[in-house]
């Protein structure tokens, strides 16, 4: 008796350490969503890290700001770009010959950028308590991550839409577009209050401002009651996710009918 | 599950394609079985890869049915037991040859060593090389290998030796050869005829969505050697081997030169003198009509 299909586990295994190699292997990735963060949090966060601000520290406010934008472009980047460069290429046609299940080529892609996203994170905390003396409590750690990790899903979802509406080389210049205009007005590079006034107007409709909040509560700094900041982003997500279904159908229909 | 030999192993019957108002394949009918090598042999736009990707499940009928290995195409269990060569697919560059052979690997249920798909494949010196550095004809060798990963029942490649050299082309054909001996069913496009001669034990000819010939290569090679002589004389020539038309002659030869000879030997006037490949369906217009109009 042998299998007549291939067990799930050692699939998604192998597909989740290829995204994670896609990951490691992109220079250009890994400055934007690791160094970035770290160079700009160098800038702004140490001198006056610690400064009151909002109920906490500068340094403790900006590690939560550039910890939410590391999250937000490697879900963005790592989902959009991979699906539009595979689409692109072809490799979408061979996958499909192949006994790949659809579950485990997702659950890969979303395995592996969880795991970018958290290990971003965790080395934007290090730099910050070695170079800035910025202590976070390890219990306020596992909150923040525990709530960028979940409350990226609207951007997973708008990075799908992407990957599968875009061309490969519109696809990064588009996801590029969404994201700095997003972190900008949302105060995750400069706070809020030092932001244009037209700015801060429209800031509280974008999802990456009620992320952004998820942040700055998870290191005790003013910000909106978390469960409000919960259910904008869950609208954002069904939103994102219905267009991303909607443009898998139609290359469904396109390449595969 | 026990090998299922009973099934054939490709069965298409009554399968139409169109793309929008583009007829891609009409009303085809095909039954491969187990074991057979076949090639699919065929001008550009002949229906070639549009048929191919209907028996992997990349495309579905229009109408008619397809079975593969007794099976939906589309379903998983089937394409665990068939591998693919496809024409137009890419792969992530950034992977190594041994990673990608590993991750396609893990799709199948019992796939081979990656060790024996290295040295199949001739990849065993580029291993840890990334597919982005691979010449073009080490990415085909590779898309070889991951056609052979899960050890398929039916192997299919779609032109797989586009754009190859001479040698390349040659220790490709051996190996597929080689799969073909092991009892595997192999399906193979292709637009030479040699290729189909040297791998197949039965060529289909596709040519606008139709099949014109089905046959064992030496019948096709047979019909497609042939030239199309053709002229025109004013003085009736009352001889079968012509097709009449007015004052035109027309006639399918393997020897054009001898049949000229003749004629001039003769002293027979011809005028507008052409002779011309036959195209692929005039030469399968006879083995298809079952009329073997044969010359010289």
């Amino acid at each position: 008796m042998s299998l007549e299909i291939a067990p799930f586990a050692p699939m998604l295994r192998a597909q989740t350490k290829i995204e994670f190699i896609r990951l490691l292997r992109n220079p250009w990735f890994s400055i934007a969503t690791v160094v970035f963060p770290i160079m700009f949090y160098a800038f702004f966060g140490l001198a006056q890290a610690r400064m009151p601000y909002m109920n906490a520290t500068v340094g403790l406010y900006l590690l939560a700001s550039f910890s939410a934008y590391a999250v937000m472009s490697i879900s963005l980047f790592s989902f959009g770009a991979s699906v539009a460069a595979e689409r692109g290429n072809g490799a979408t046609r061979l996958m499909r010959a192949a006994p790949l299940r659809p579950l485990a080529y997702f659950a890969g892609k979303f395995i592996a950028s969880m795991a970018f996203g958290g290990i971003a994170v965790l080395l934007l905390v290090l730099f910050a308590r070695v170079a800035g003396g910025v202590a976070l409590p390890a219990p306020a750690l596992v909150l923040l991550l525990a709530r960028l990790l979940l409350g990226s899903l609207p951007f997973v979802a708008l990075g799908f839409a992407v990957g599968y509406l875009a061309g490969l080389n519109a696809a990064v210049a588009i996801l590029n577009l969404i994201t700095l205009p997003l972190a900008f007005a949302s105060g995750l590079f400069v706070p809020l209050d030092q932001l244009p006034p037209f700015v801060q107007s429209i800031a509280p409709y974008l999802p990456s401002y009620h992320f952004g909040q998820l942040a700055w509560g998870a290191v005790g700094a003013t910000s909106e009651p978390w469960q409000r900041a919960a259910l904008w982003l869950l609208g954002y997500c069904a939103l994102f996710t219905w267009v991303a279904v909607r443009a898998y159908y139609r290359e469904e229909r396109k390449e595969f009918a | 599950m026990s090998a299922r030999m009973d099934e054939d192993a490709v069965v298409f019957r009554g399968v139409s394609k169109n793309y929008g108002t583009l007829v891609a394949l009409d009303a085809i009918d095909l039954r491969i079985p187990r074991g057979q090598s076949v090639a699919v042999l065929g001008p550009n736009g002949a229906g070639k890869t549009t048929a191919i990707s209907l028996l992997l499940g990349l495309r579905s009928a229009s109408a008619g049915s397809i079975s593969v290995l007794g099976g939906n195409p589309r379903e998983q269990a089937v394409r665990a037991r068939v591998g693919a060569m496809l024409q137009s697919s890419g792969l992530p560059e950034y992977l190594r040859v041994d990673e990608a052979i590993a991750l396609f690997r893990s799709y199948y249920p019992a796939p081979l060593p990656i060790d024996e798909l290295l040295s199949l494949a001739g990849l065993t010196e580029k291993a840890r090389m990334r597919v982005a550095r691979l010449s073009g004809g080490q990415v085909q060798r590779l898309y070889f290998a991951l056609a052979l990963c899960g050890n398929p029942e039916l192997l299919v490649l779609d032109e797989p030796t586009v754009g190859r050299d001479v040698e390349a082309r040659r220790s490709l054909l051996a190996t597929i050869s080689e799969i073909a001996k092991r009892g595997r069913t192999v399906l193979m496009s292709t637009h030479y005829l040699d290729e189909a001669d040297a791998i197949a034990d039965r060529v289909v000819v596709i040519d606008r969505g139709h099949i014109i010939a089905d046959g064992t290569p030496s019948e096709v090679k047979g019909a497609v050697g042939r030239k199309r002589v053709s002229f025109t004389s004013r003085v009736a020539l009352d001889d079968e081997r012509f097709v009449r038309n007015g004052e035109r002659y027309e006639a399918l030869t393997e020897s054009p030169e001898s049949l000229l000879r003749e004629l001039f030997a003769r002293n027979v006037e011809i005028e507008e003198l052409t002779v011309t490949g036959a195209t692929l369906e005039e030469a399968f217009v006879a083995l298809t009509a079952g009329e073997h109009r044969h010359v010289a």
